[in-house]
């Protein structure tokens, strides 16, 4: 019985681990989508943001300003992205790309730069903090290993990302500014008719998506992990997308979608632990053909804000 | 004939074209500015990649082989764009394309000709079904197809890993499958290159001998040719117009009569296929095998950028091709000769598509050209 209760703790606690990066670049995602605007830079902006996040962490030795300053990583290219978007109407997806090679490019070329010509960071002397260690000391509030250690002692990152589905919710829809910023999304010109600015909400909603996506990867690199390299990042960008329209352009549905795609993940890493008789191999496709299952048994059809992608221009030139 | 002059002057100054070239431009200046603040010389930075792509023929050739899986990539995703979907799946298809074609390769017995054709058949249908489920997922249960193709890719990774360690397909402990059959290889004289005679011939022939160093191979043939498909199949038959129109505006297609679910599972099919296409050519006429991918290797996205700046039409993903082939290639370079971050082209690449996502700021730019050239 024992073991049966800390298995379950195990594949929880990997589902936590697993799902937070996602869970910090999905609400940005839906942040900046339910502002009319497509990110599908998120990729970019968390590989930036994993790089810049471990390099300052190495550096400073301080893992919250690695932290915070991976976020303004991924601002900085989210700022590229609502210029290009918001100012010069450009093609929403074709920017977004634009976003993943950039972000990709000045991650590994600073690397080089920084570290040797290598593409990799080297060892952050700290991690991000497991905030109930910290408080109470380790192993001092449940005993280590246990269900309740497996489950609740995580990486501060992880209530982070809680706390923000919390937040990105009670905004949106319990808060004017929320609510000018999904009527931006839905109807720009009545929003602006209405004297809502579209330009600043924008600006705002693709920034603050950048800055999640950026925390996102350095919720990989200095948690998850404890350095960059340039495989760390492989499609959670997508993935994060993909979740986001998984839970149909909510905080919270996108957190359940991340949830049910890190879970699929700890139970494949779970049941290839205890020499479950199917190849490991064909394991590792769970997460993406349970996914795939669920949007086509129950989800189905998603429906996008619905001025999404398309191009606002107030009609001034 | 003035009138003609003058359209294409237009159609040069204000057209798509004209905006590529400029984003191109861009992305050259600014990539160079990029290398100035990090401490190198950007002109002897391109003077490197330049050497790099044209001073020796095998460099050309490799070039080319570069770009093959490339314009083929991009070709798959210009395709689906046509219709109005986003093929992030290209990845996946290509690599299902791969898989089949090693496969078909390594077991089939079959003479010279007939082996390709049927390992190419065998890697696009496969690659087509791939691709094809996505666009079914889109038209019978509403799923986005960035998301499912998403999915695919992963999905097709992890096939692709494990048929490798199947015994009798994949050498143990290698991480690589065996190698394909020479009569299902499309090398350009693979396999005489190697023979005495071969070796003797080519001695006196320096140029090709230098050629034949790389994997030169048929596929280049084939992109084209593909491209000419694409181009045709889009722009001169009633299944691309009915493609398009759904691409331009699916409910006024459904009303003229068009079924844009036909036509999205269609228009992924064919998608499918042609990224399937890309990985066997790049199986027979490269690598000869597939290896165990830690991460994806990039065709499928790159193939996005290159559809992107080539305007999502069958020549221009040809050039783009080229384009990305060539830097990709000949960038490598910068990084053993002068210690700059063979990435930069990474940045060029991002801020060529970045510009070319902005006609509008390219306009700006050319009117106020203008308009200063007229005081």
């Amino acid at each position: 019985m024992e073991t049966f209760v800390n298995d379950i703790a195990f594949i929880i606690g990997t589902t936590l681990m697993y799902s937070t990066p996602l869970i910090f670049a999905a609400v940005g995602g839906v942040i900046t989508e339910r502002s009319g605007i497509i990110n599908i830079g998120l990729e970019g902006m968390m590989y930036f943001g994993a790089f810049v996040g471990a390099a300052v962490a190495y550096f400073s030795g301080d893992p919250w300003l690695g932290f915070f300053c991976a976020g303004l990583a991924g601002a900085s290219l989210g700022l590229l992205h609502a210029i290009a978007t918001v100012s010069f109407s450009a093609e929403q997806i074709v920017s977004g790309i634009a976003m993943n090679f950039l972000g990709v490019g000045f991650a590994l070329f600073i690397s080089r730069l920084v570290f040797d010509g290598a593409t990799q960071t080297l060892t952050v002397p700290k991690k991000i903090p497991l905030p109930l260690d910290f408080l109470f000391g380790e192993g001092k509030l449940f005993a280590s290993s246990g269900f309740m250690d497996l489950v609740f002692n995580r990486f501060a990152t992880v209530y982070l990302a809680f706390i923000l589905v919390f937040v990105a919710w009670f905004v949106l829809y319990k808060t004017s500014l929320g609510m000018r910023l999904r009527a931006v999304g839905e109807h720009p010109e009545a929003a602006d008719s209405l004297g809502i600015s579209v330009f600043k909400i924008r600006y705002g909603a693709v920034i603050t998506s950048g800055f999640l996506a950026g925390l996102g990867g350095a919720a990989m690199s200095i948690a998850v992990v404890s350095r960059f390299s340039n495989t760390l990042i492989s499609g959670h960008g997508f993935i994060a997308l993909a979740a986001m329209i998984f839970g149909k352009w909510k905080p919270q549905g996108a957190l359940l979608a991340c949830l049910i795609f890190g879970g699929a993940k700890g139970l494949e890493i779970y049941m290839g632990a205890k020499g479950v008789p199917i190849p490991s191999g064909l394991l590792a496709t769970l997460p993406y053909v349970l996914t795939i299952v669920i949007l086509v048994g129950w989800v189905g059809r998603s429906q996008p804000p619905a001025s999404i992608g398309k191009i606002f221009d107030k009609g001034e030139n | 004939m003035s009138s003609i002059g003058a359209s294409l002057k237009d159609k040069f100054l204000n057209g798509a074209l004209s905006i590529t070239l400029m984003s191109v431009l861009f992305g050259f200046l600014r990539g160079g500015i990029i290398l100035l603040l990090a401490g190198f010389n950007p002109l002897e930075a391109y003077g490197v990649i330049l050497k790099g792509i044209f001073s020796r023929p095998k460099y050309v050739s490799y070039v080319i082989i570069y770009s093959t899986p490339l314009i083929i990539t991009g070709l798959s995703v210009a395709f689906a764009l046509r219709t109005g979907l986003f093929n992030i799946g290209a990845e996946g298809q290509y690599i299902m394309g791969a898989l089949a074609a090693a496969a078909a390769g390594y077991y089939l017995k079959l003479p010279m000709v007939l082996h390709v054709f049927t390992a190419v058949g065998l890697a696009v249908i496969v690659a087509a079904f791939w691709g094809g489920l996505a666009g079914w997922f889109k038209a019978r249960f509403g799923v986005n197809e960035v998301i499912s193709t998403i999915m695919l890719n992963w999905t097709a990774l992890y096939i692709s890993n494990w048929a490798i360690t199947i015994p009798s397909f994949g050498r143990q402990g290698t991480g690589k499958t065996y190698a394909i059959q020479p009569t299902a290889q499309i090398d350009i004289l693979g396999q005489w290159k190697r023979t005495p005679e071969g070796i003797a011939f080519l001695r006196e022939h320096p140029m090709l001998w230098d050629v034949l160093k790389s994997p030169v191979n048929l596929g280049f043939v084939f992109a084209i040719l593909l491209a000419g498909l694409v181009w045709y199949v889009l722009n001169r038959t009633t299944l691309g117009y009915e493609l398009r129109a759904v691409g331009h505006n699916p409910q006024a297609a459904e009303a003229g009569g068009i079924s844009v679910k036909r036509s999205m599972v269609i228009s992924m099919l064919f998608a499918g296929g042609l990224a399937g296409a890309a990985g066997a050519f790049q199986v027979l006429g490269v690598s000869h095998r597939i290896a165990t991918l830690a991460i994806m290797e990039g065709y499928g996205f790159d193939g996005i950028a290159v559809s992107l700046i080539g305007n999502n039409s069958g020549p221009g993903c040809v050039f783009a091709g080229l384009l990305f082939g060539s830097l990709k290639y000949g960038g490598s370079k910068i990084q053993d000769v002068m210690g700059a971050p063979t990435e930069v082209i990474n940045i060029m690449i991002g801020i060529i598509i970045f510009f070319v996502a902005m006609p509008k700021l390219i306009r700006m730019i050319l009117a106020y050209r203008k308009r200063r050239e007229r005081n």
